[in-house]
């Protein structure tokens, strides 16, 4: 069941971002053009997601808004990903008083309470794609550079290890070539695990209005538009919720999945 | 016990100047300030506004004055809310937050380990599969989405229970289970897992060839066991669930906290950001001391250092 669960969600992730690449020739209508005949519209032929209050279609909004969730989410995990490999890595191969300190400055940022930090370095930032993106990749480096260091620590003792050094392999080259080859595979879970933390953080901040500004839009800040009409007009919120909650659930069972497969240590633990 | 406490005390008061500091410097980063408006002020005003509140001065000395006064306890003036201090503010919300974070940790528990239980001890059943499809979906599912659904069906469709606001106890149970429901997933796939793996072990085969009865070898040797790892990350998810609690304290209009947290930000309130992060980095340290205290109790192999 969990291979066929990762499997239609890595299906259902590629459509959504080539969807979300080629937006303007999927996308049936620009996401500002407004039908005045239609405003609040429920779902009809021409409208297939139906329309907002503007009479703007719902379905070319998504479109584009899955450009900025994506991008977002996906992006960033990579930065923070990049980030924090390069900070764990180092700490822990140069080890003694070097890793101690570096190890401490993580700690303080984990201390943050990170939504906090977001919020406030998006707001002051001037709420764009830039302040989200710069405020997410703050917070979230720091799992990946405990994550990294971890791992580098313990393959670190191991004799392939201690025989490269015997050669006279430069630590730059021990760390490339022989150890971030076994660490590859955990950073590739690690990543389809991180991206739906940072699409729900972005989504939340939207969805409170403090994230992505109009007239740019993404999943959350859809869903928001929405929410103050739920009432009356509950697809307006349905169709960007049920997009940002399809997209998460799947990349959390293409993690599983991976981890399966790529994690020999993960395998027989099926949670 | 007592020197565990102190020390732990005295290990967050760095944790806490730290966040304290952070904190000032992102808010002061950027350019633009509280006093910023629309509407053009004289200069001889705003200089007035600004001396009032040591806005004038050089950054340094702002942030040494505001340290002295927070280690005063003295959390300082609201700029915008006028005549009210940080602190009247904070005792007004924090009751709110608290409260609904506290029903929230009761959904958790409530739902996450008996749905763990459940699962492991019938394993790969169809009850099995469907708590683990619903705690898939319970991890996925933002907590504004879930609150969103919820007051759909129970407020709009059914008027069962209101949609906002925080008046007396039924307001309370759309917002708890809306921050909770997917923290429950978390724990319901950890329950399992580590069930799972106790009722495997060798004292458990003893147990059964004693011939107990299955309820008391669930519930009085394997649940006893398997009870550390929740315990362990109660810490980082009472922490999940303070923070996260804004966004439903924004859906559901509750007067928490939170809310106060996201005008104060827009609004650019200097003292009332400081004060309530402060607020949120000394809970999330108290939290992770009790939850610490709560596992060496419950597990004799472990020794406070």
């Amino acid at each position: 069941m969990n291979r066929l669960a990762s499997k239609l969600s890595a299906g259902f992730l590629l459509i959504v971002s080539a969807v979300a690449v080629f937006a303007p020739w999927v996308a049936p209508y620009s996401y500002e053009t407004q039908d005045t005949l239609q405003t609040l519209a429920f779902p009809n032929m021409e409208h297939w997601m139906g329309t907002d209050r503007l009479g703007r279609d719902l379905l070319s909004r998504m479109i584009y808004g899955a450009r900025v969730s994506l991008f977002i989410g996906v992006f960033t995990t990579l930065f923070a990903l990049l980030i924090g490999t390069l900070y764990g890595a180092i700490s822990a191969y140069a080890g003694g008083r070097t890793d101690n300190l570096m190890m401490r400055g993580v700690d303080v940022v984990f201390a943050l309470p990170d939504l906090l930090m977001i919020i406030l370095i998006t707001v002051l930032m001037g709420r764009g794609v830039a302040g989200v993106f710069i405020a997410l990749t703050l917070v979230s480096w720091v799992t990946v550079a405990r994550l990294v260091r971890g791992e580098v620590l313990r393959i670190k003792e191991y004799p392939y290890i201690m025989a490269a050094r015997a050669l006279g392999a430069s630590p730059v080259r021990i760390l490339v070539r022989e150890i971030f080859p076994n660490i590859l595979g955990i950073l590739v879970v690690t990543l389809s695990f991180r991206v739906p933390v940072a699409i729900l953080a972005e989504s939340t901040l939207s969805f409170i209005g403090l994230g992505i500004a109009p007239p740019f839009s993404s999943w959350g800040s859809l869903a928001n538009d929405g929410w103050t009409a739920i009432k009356f007009y509950p697809h307006l919120i349905l169709f960007p919720s049920s997009a940002i909650f399809l997209t998460i659930l799947s990349f959390n069972f293409l993690g599983d999945g991976l981890r399966e497969t790529l994690d020999p240590k993960a395998s027989k633990v099926s949670a | 016990m007592l020197r565990f406490i102190i020390r732990r005390i005295l290990l967050g008061i760095p944790v806490l100047v730290t966040v304290a500091t952070l904190t000032f410097i992102i808010m002061h980063w950027v350019p633009g300030g509280p006093f910023d408006s629309d509407k053009i002020l004289p200069p001889e005003i705003i200089a007035n506004i600004e001396a009032k509140y040591h806005l004038d001065k050089p950054l340094p000395l702002q942030y040494l004055l505001y340290m002295k006064q927070l280690l005063q306890g003295d959390l300082g003036p609201s700029y915008k809310y006028l005549g009210r201090d940080v602190s009247d503010i904070i005792r007004d919300t924090f009751p709110v937050s608290f409260t609904l974070g506290l029903c929230a940790v009761l959904v958790v528990l409530g739902l996450g380990i008996p749905a763990g239980m459940i699962s492991a001890y019938w394993k790969n059943s169809l009850l099995d599969r469907s708590v683990l499809l619903f705690a898939a979906m319970g991890i996925s599912v933002p907590s504004f989405v879930l609150g969103a659904i919820l007051v759909w069906i129970f407020s709009h469709h059914w008027h069962l229970l209101p949609p906002a606001l925080w008046e007396g106890p039924r307001h309370m149970v759309l917002p708890a289970f809306a921050l909770g429901a997917g923290f429950a997933g978390y724990i319901a796939r950890l329950t399992r897992t580590t069930l799972l793996d106790v009722l495997d072990s060798d004292y458990i085969r003893t147990a059964r060839a004693k011939g107990l009865t299955e309820s008391t070898i669930l519930f009085k040797h394997a649940l006893k066991n398997s009870i550390y790892p929740i315990v362990s990350v109660m810490g980082p998810l009472t922490a999940g669930l303070i923070t996260g609690s804004f966004v439903i304290e924004y859906i559901f209009s509750i007067p928490g906290m939170g809310r106060f947290f996201i005008t104060a930000v827009t609004n650019r309130d200097y003292p009332l950001i400081m004060g309530v992060t402060l607020v949120y980095a000394v809970l999330i340290v108290i939290a992770n001391t009790i939850v610490d205290m709560v596992y060496s109790w419950l597990d004799p192999r472990v020794t406070l250092k």
